[in-house]
């Protein structure tokens, strides 16, 4: 084989990935790219090049700084829950003072969330979450709320109840993945510090906690990503409003391209989400480096 | 392992994929009728043309229906119909990806709200053009949706908003007459607050994600009086008296808690399913849902009235409808059997047999649609619906989704008591219309 063709061979087994990436991946990237620099595609036959107009109309319209708080205010407390709530329940289903049978029943139980789909899981908390639903009826009759609370119809509390369902649906992911790392540490490592008379607490945060690093940082920055793009739950439940009360970016973008038909407008909107998560990824990219 | 096996390998793997691809973008050409597509363009076929036809009712009406109908205009014509059929989303998104691409499928199910950016965008055809070519007799047309002085689309069947009434529930509140003007809904929702205050007089969905509650319940009430949102087709809510005194009903209605709680966040599904559970007195809605009522409650005793109109009114009222729209593509390279079929789907016999199977209204004045075997509250709303004007002025407006999403906003605002007057909640809503009219 001459050294050309040795040098070609990886290449070419890579080739059916890369063109798929291509098609999938890499062309409408571009493409939205390009729709973002001109004054309005699709719609418009004929479409001018504008240069940074639309990124300089997306961001000084005050429905995206809305929803760029909102988003902030999603993602942050989302991603702060999921962490608090998966680590709290990874660590009693990984404790030893529960048969295995009980680990295993509760294991189910608190991993349900995640198996639902973003359409059932919208149906079933707007039905809880219904002014005549069952969350209002209880709260009714154990005496903490004297009215009923509009949850997703009133513009004080729809964003935390839209994040609440956020967060119930994404905490079995990271209880799955920390009970998967709590798992692979070893024993030893907490015989040794219980010799040198380290408490509870010390155990936590000087062998758990580290121990669970690696897995800890990719699972904080994948939630970050998928939490920020996070489009049908919100979309189902609230639509964005009332009145841009839970308007996040995506749902702006959606709007924007779907229903105002202004796809130059969406693409700038989708170009600046794009951003984020590239720098995003590229800590991850990084990150995972590190820890080979 | 050598280059040239290596090279051999990846060749065979190409042609499996290639394949592969084929198969399934064979399989995946959506027809749910009987009918078969070929992914192309229309073409001559034996001893024909062959016509796509994109719409999502054959997914609505009983299976096979609508390949019946286009199987008995292909045997008088020799015109043979190749079904698209699939749900209403995706057939928008496919019909917009067509229009964006040029690719639209030769005949089109359109709903009113699309008409006036294809038609802007100049994907679909003059059908004023195509009329006058083929020397029709528009006239028997009950409504056609034009975009600058040109038709576009054609209502095929009609499905119209009336009122209902829950029975149980105005008996029991001591309601004896259903209400005509709006001081004696009022009055009923009053009652009914008085009877049980679980129970809402009336109720809006104005769910962001879904705005049609503007269309379909809160215009309602202004189009019932003979009250209009437009003029000359541009937005006329700034300084509109009867629009303010709309608003303002509805925020008597609202200020008095005769609202259905939740309006904010609720959808057209939810309004219906707290009717059917009793929780709610009145609702404007269409009467396709007769038969979800009918079977989620089979006890519940309700009627049709027309929405109450402002004191003194006695002009014709107006009835929101939505419909089942039709038109031809601009790429359609067989526009004049195309229109053949169009005008064959709006024959007076072909109409009333759509109609009835759609459980809708016809589109042609003329037909005569045998309703003998309908629920008789159907045909009920067929004769409150024949003595009112049909009237939905978002059909034909552009972006009309986001004029109901603005709209919305604006009112929920007013309700809130954010925006201090109903003249000043119109004036910012006129000014997020305006530049969609531009």
């Amino acid at each position: 084989m001459t050294k050309g063709k040795k040098l070609l061979t990886p290449y070419i087994y890579l080739l059916p990935t890369i063109i798929l990436m291509c098609i999938l991946l890499i062309i409408p990237i571009v493409m939205v790219i390009g729709y973002s620099f001109y004054d309005n595609v699709i719609i418009n036959k004929n479409p001018v090049f504008v240069g940074l107009e639309n990124y300089t109309t997306v961001l000084s319209d005050p429905v995206f700084l809305v929803a760029i708080r909102n988003t902030l205010f999603f993602v942050i407390i989302s991603i702060i829950a999921h962490f608090l709530i998966g680590m709290l329940f990874a660590m009693l289903l990984n404790t030893r003072y529960l048969n295995v049978m009980t680990k295993g029943i509760f294991r189910v139980i608190y991993a349900l969330p995640w198996m639902f789909t973003a359409s059932v899981i919208a149906i079933v908390w707007r039905m809880m979450l219904n002014p005549n639903g069952v969350l209002n009826y209880l709260m009714t009759n154990m005496g903490i709320i004297s009215e009923k609370i509009e949850w997703l119809a009133s513009r004080d509390v729809a964003l935390s109840a839209v994040t609440v369902i956020n967060i119930w649906s994404g905490y079995p992911f990271y209880m799955i993945s920390i009970l998967a790392g709590l798992q692979g540490i070893s024993t030893d490592l907490y015989e040794a510090s219980a010799l040198d008379g380290a408490n509870a607490v010390q155990t936590f945060f000087r062998i758990t906690i580290p121990q669970l690093k690696p897995i800890l940082v990719s699972l904080l920055m994948l939630d970050f990503v998928w939490t920020l793009q996070q489009f049908a739950l919100i979309w189902m439940t609230t639509g964005g409003g009332p009145v841009n009360a839970t308007e996040t970016i995506s749902t702006y973008i959606y709007k924007q391209g779907f229903s105002k038909y202004q796809y130059s407008m969406a693409s700038a909107g989708a170009v600046i989400l794009l951003i984020v998560c590239t720098i995003i990824g590229i800590f991850y990219v990084r990150q995972q480096k590190a820890g080979d | 392992m050598k280059f040239k096996t290596v090279a051999k390998k990846m060749l065979s793997a190409a042609v499996v994929g290639a394949m592969v691809l084929s198969l399934a973008a064979c399989g995946g050409s959506g027809d749910s009728d009987g009918g078969s597509s070929d992914g192309g363009d229309s073409g001559d076929s034996g001893d024909g043309v062959t016509l796509e036809f994109q719409q999502w009712w054959g997914v609505e009406l009983p299976d096979g229906a609508l390949a019946d109908i286009c199987q008995k205009f292909t045997d008088d014509t020799g015109i043979k119909i190749d079904l698209l059929s699939n749900p209403y989303a995706d057939t928008k998104t496919q019909i917009a990806s067509g229009a964006a691409s040029g690719t639209m499928a030769d005949v089109v199910g359109l709903d009113g709200s699309w008409v006036y950016d294809f038609a802007k965008q100049g994907s679909i055809a003059n059908l004023t053009e195509l009329m006058g070519n083929a020397s029709y007799d528009d006239s028997q047309l009950s409504s056609q949706i034009q975009f600058e002085g040109n038709t576009y689309m054609i209502p095929v069947v009609n499905f119209a908003y009336p009122m209902y009434a829950n029975m149980d529930i105005l008996e029991k509140a001591g309601v004896k007459e259903l209400p005509k003007t709006r001081d004696e809904f009022l009055a009923a929702c009053e009652a009914v607050k008085k009877y049980d205050d679980s129970i809402a007089g009336w109720a809006i969905p104005l769910s962001t994600e879904s705005p049609s509650g503007i269309q379909n319940q809160f215009m309602t009430w202004l189009w019932a009086s003979g009250g209009s949102m437009l003029k000359d087709g541009k937005p006329n809510l700034e300084g509109n008296k009867e629009l303010e005194e709309t608003v303002d009903f509805v925020k008597e209605l609202f200020d008095k808690e005769y609202i259905a709680a939740g309006a904010n966040s609720m959808k057209e599904p939810d309004m219906v399913e707290e009717f059917t559970n009793g929780r709610v007195a009145f609702m404007t809605d269409g009467v396709s849902h007769l038969t979800t009522i009918k079977e989620g409650a089979p006890d519940l005793k309700f009627d049709y009235i027309t929405v109450p109109t402002v004191e003194g009114f006695s002009g014709t009222s107006g009835m929101d409808v939505a419909n089942w729209g039709i038109g031809i593509a601009e790429n359609c390279e067989h526009k004049e059997e195309a229109w053949k079929f169009v005008e064959y789907l709006m024959s007076p016999e072909v109409n009333a047999e759509l109609a009835v199977l759609a459980n809708a209204f016809p589109g042609n004045s003329k037909a005569e649609p045998d309703y003998s075997s309908s629920d008789e509250l159907f045909v009920k709303a067929y004769e409150l619906f024949q003595g009112c004007e049909a009237i939905n002025e978002f059909t034909g407006a552009p972006t009309s989704e986001d004029l109901m999403r603005s709209f919305g906003e604006e009112l929920q605002l007013y309700l809130d008591g954010d925006t201090k007057s109903a003249a000043d909640m119109l004036k910012a809503a006129q000014e997020r219309w305006t530049p969609a009219f531009e």
